[in-house]
């Protein structure tokens, strides 16, 4: 991309944010004002609430007056599935068929109630005490997976466009979102994929790319306040869970004798740590399971961080304005600015994650197959040529 | 806590999205790119390996155009060398063969003049040898009368006849 087009995106960039976060402002404003009137405004529970999942897509406003887009709830109760959109809930001050949000304890899931309101569709009176379980089976389709799946019709558009374009055009100039992808992929594979796994690359590529892709268009829709954008996705456990989860797999799966030799035999290490009492293979066989660890918190904590002072950003607005209004306006200033400035961190960081988590995927893989597992097929190869 | 409890729904989806993204995009899509990449680098690279053959080439038939050019400048030089020379060898010989032949004239007409003259002496004698004879036979009729006369005559001629 030329300078000029590089400075124009930029311009773009801050100008969509700023517009957002000016956005974010005025609502903040109006909210810190309802909430002079009615409640004290406590900012964990709102960060949290903006970090964590949850069953409807809320766009704006707060309370009765809040703007949401409602999603199916989809339960398996009994071996029945039993389907619902979550607006029937009220943001959890209603019942539906007996179903109700949790609350306390079983905060953010789907709770059965029990006993006599165990059919009960209509108001849940505060104060009053409810019987209940929760649902194990619950796979609604929640704010994340439907990030989710947004997300997944976007790589798959992207890709498979880009895909046809070198099957139409081979041979050709890139362009478009050809030659925008182009470079990181091949940053990806000359960086990342070739120095881990040698001539095994070919063999993890598509795993190593479509992870890298996934985590970083999901990190960056991640920082898009607004819907499509705006859910946690790659900040939540579960989701950056399943990614270590496949890595551990893919690398416990491709490992040779080297790699458990390693780890049952560490070479280069006085025999005393290996017996009788065995702490290397402990901490070795440890380590294997560490791996994965790491990487699931480090996405996790990253990317859930960035929001996190995002938001406290805007927090700042609304708790001095709680104090007066005044000094809510004169502080929003500076607010907006570190909001800016972290969003643009969060740009960094976005890359930056996506790249590690798949950097360290492909050198996991890549020490399970063995140095010597890389060399022998390179000299196959170089004896074939 | 509810920020690091996994939701079982979450991870359900998240396998079965994940997992048919991975399916579509590894079937349909990175092959594909990545092969289309390494078709064009190799064709790139094939094309910047001809390019420095062909340069290559290029740069050895100026060499041999050059060498060729001196080559020829050489021989013209030589030829024109050789012809200079055959043709003043030719000069030489056309003056050496003229000076003999105009040699073998004068020889010839000295020769013929020696003839002419050899001839005209004879001629002469003859025709003195002839007059003589009339003379002779003049005087003789005519001093025949007295012998001795005719001798001292006849001596004093022949004492006056030397021929050179």
């Amino acid at each position: 991309m030329s300078y000029k087009g590089f400075e124009r995106l930029l311009m773009v960039l801050v100008c969509t944010l700023v517009m957002v976060f000016a956005c974010q402002n005025v609502f903040a404003q109006e909210a810190a004002a309802e909430a002079t009137e009615e409640e004290a405004f406590d900012a964990g529970p709102f960060i949290i609430e903006h970090v964590i999942d949850s069953y409807g897509w809320h766009i704006c406003g707060d309370g009765d007056k809040s703007v949401t887009i409602p999603l199916p709830i989809i339960l398996i109760d009994d071996g029945h599935f039993v389907v619902f959109m979550s607006n029937k809930l009220h943001h959890g001050e209603a019942a539906y068929n007996g179903y109700a949000m949790g609350w306390g304890d079983n905060k953010g899931t789907i709770v059965k109630l029990d006993g006599n309101f165990a059919d009960y569709t209509g108001h849940l009176e505060e104060g009053e005490t409810y019987e209940n379980h929760v649902c194990k089976w619950d796979i609604s389709i929640t704010k994340n997976v439907c990030a989710l799946f947004i997300s997944l019709i976007l790589i798959t558009c992207i890709f498979l466009s880009v895909a046809k374009r070198y099957k139409e055009h081979p041979n050709e100039v890139p362009s478009g979102l050809q030659a925008l992808v182009e470079p990181v992929i091949v940053f990806l594979q000359d960086e990342v994929i070739t120095p881990s796994l040698g001539c095994k690359s070919n063999k993890y590529a598509p795993y190593l790319l479509t992870l890298f892709f996934f985590i970083f268009l999901n990190n960056m829709l991640g920082i898009i306040p607004i819907f499509p954008g705006g859910a946690n996705l790659t900040g939540n456990i579960a989701v950056t869970g399943i990614l270590a989860l496949i890595t551990f797999f893919v690398t416990t799966f491709s490992s040779g004798k080297e790699y458990w030799v390693d780890i049952f035999n560490t070479p280069g290490v006085p025999w005393w740590l290996k017996f009788p009492l065995p702490i290397m293979p402990l901490v070795e066989t440890i380590g294997i399971f560490t791996k994965p660890f790491v990487l699931m918190v480090r996405l996790f904590a990253n990317i859930t961080a960035g929001h996190i002072i995002t938001l406290a950003f805007v927090s700042l607005i609304f708790i001095f304005g709680q104090m007066n209004p005044a000094i809510g306006l004169a502080v929003s200033p500076v607010s907006i600015f570190f909001y800016i400035f972290m969003g643009l961190m969060e740009l960094l960081v976005a890359f930056i994650q996506a790249f590690v988590f798949t950097l360290l995927s492909a050198m996991y893989i890549g020490m399970a197959i063995g140095e010597e597992g890389i060399h022998e097929e390179e000299a196959a190869m170089v004896e074939a040529k | 806590m509810e920020l690091i409890k996994p939701s079982f729904g979450l991870i359900f989806w998240m396998l079965i999205g994940f997992g048919i993204l991975f399916f579509i995009l590894a079937k349909f899509a990175w092959p594909i790119i990545t092969n289309g990449i390494a078709a064009r680098n190799k064709k790139i690279a094939d094309q910047l390996e001809e390019a420095a053959k062909i340069h290559e080439e290029m740069e050895s038939l100026n060499k041999k155009h050059e060498e060729m050019m001196v080559q020829a400048k050489a021989e013209r030089d030589a030829l024109l060398a050789e012809a200079r020379k055959v043709s003043e060898e030719m000069y030489d010989k056309a003056k050496q063969k003229a000076a003999a032949e105009s040699q073998a004239m004068i020889e010839d007409a000295k020769k013929a003049i020696y003839f002419e003259k050899m001839k005209a002496i004879t001629d002469a004698k003859n025709a003195i040898a002839n007059f003589s004879i009339d003379i002779a036979q003049k005087l003789i009729a005519e001093e025949l009368t007295d012998r001795e006369k005719q001798e001292k005559l006849v001596e004093k001629w022949m004492e006056d006849c030397h021929f050179n």
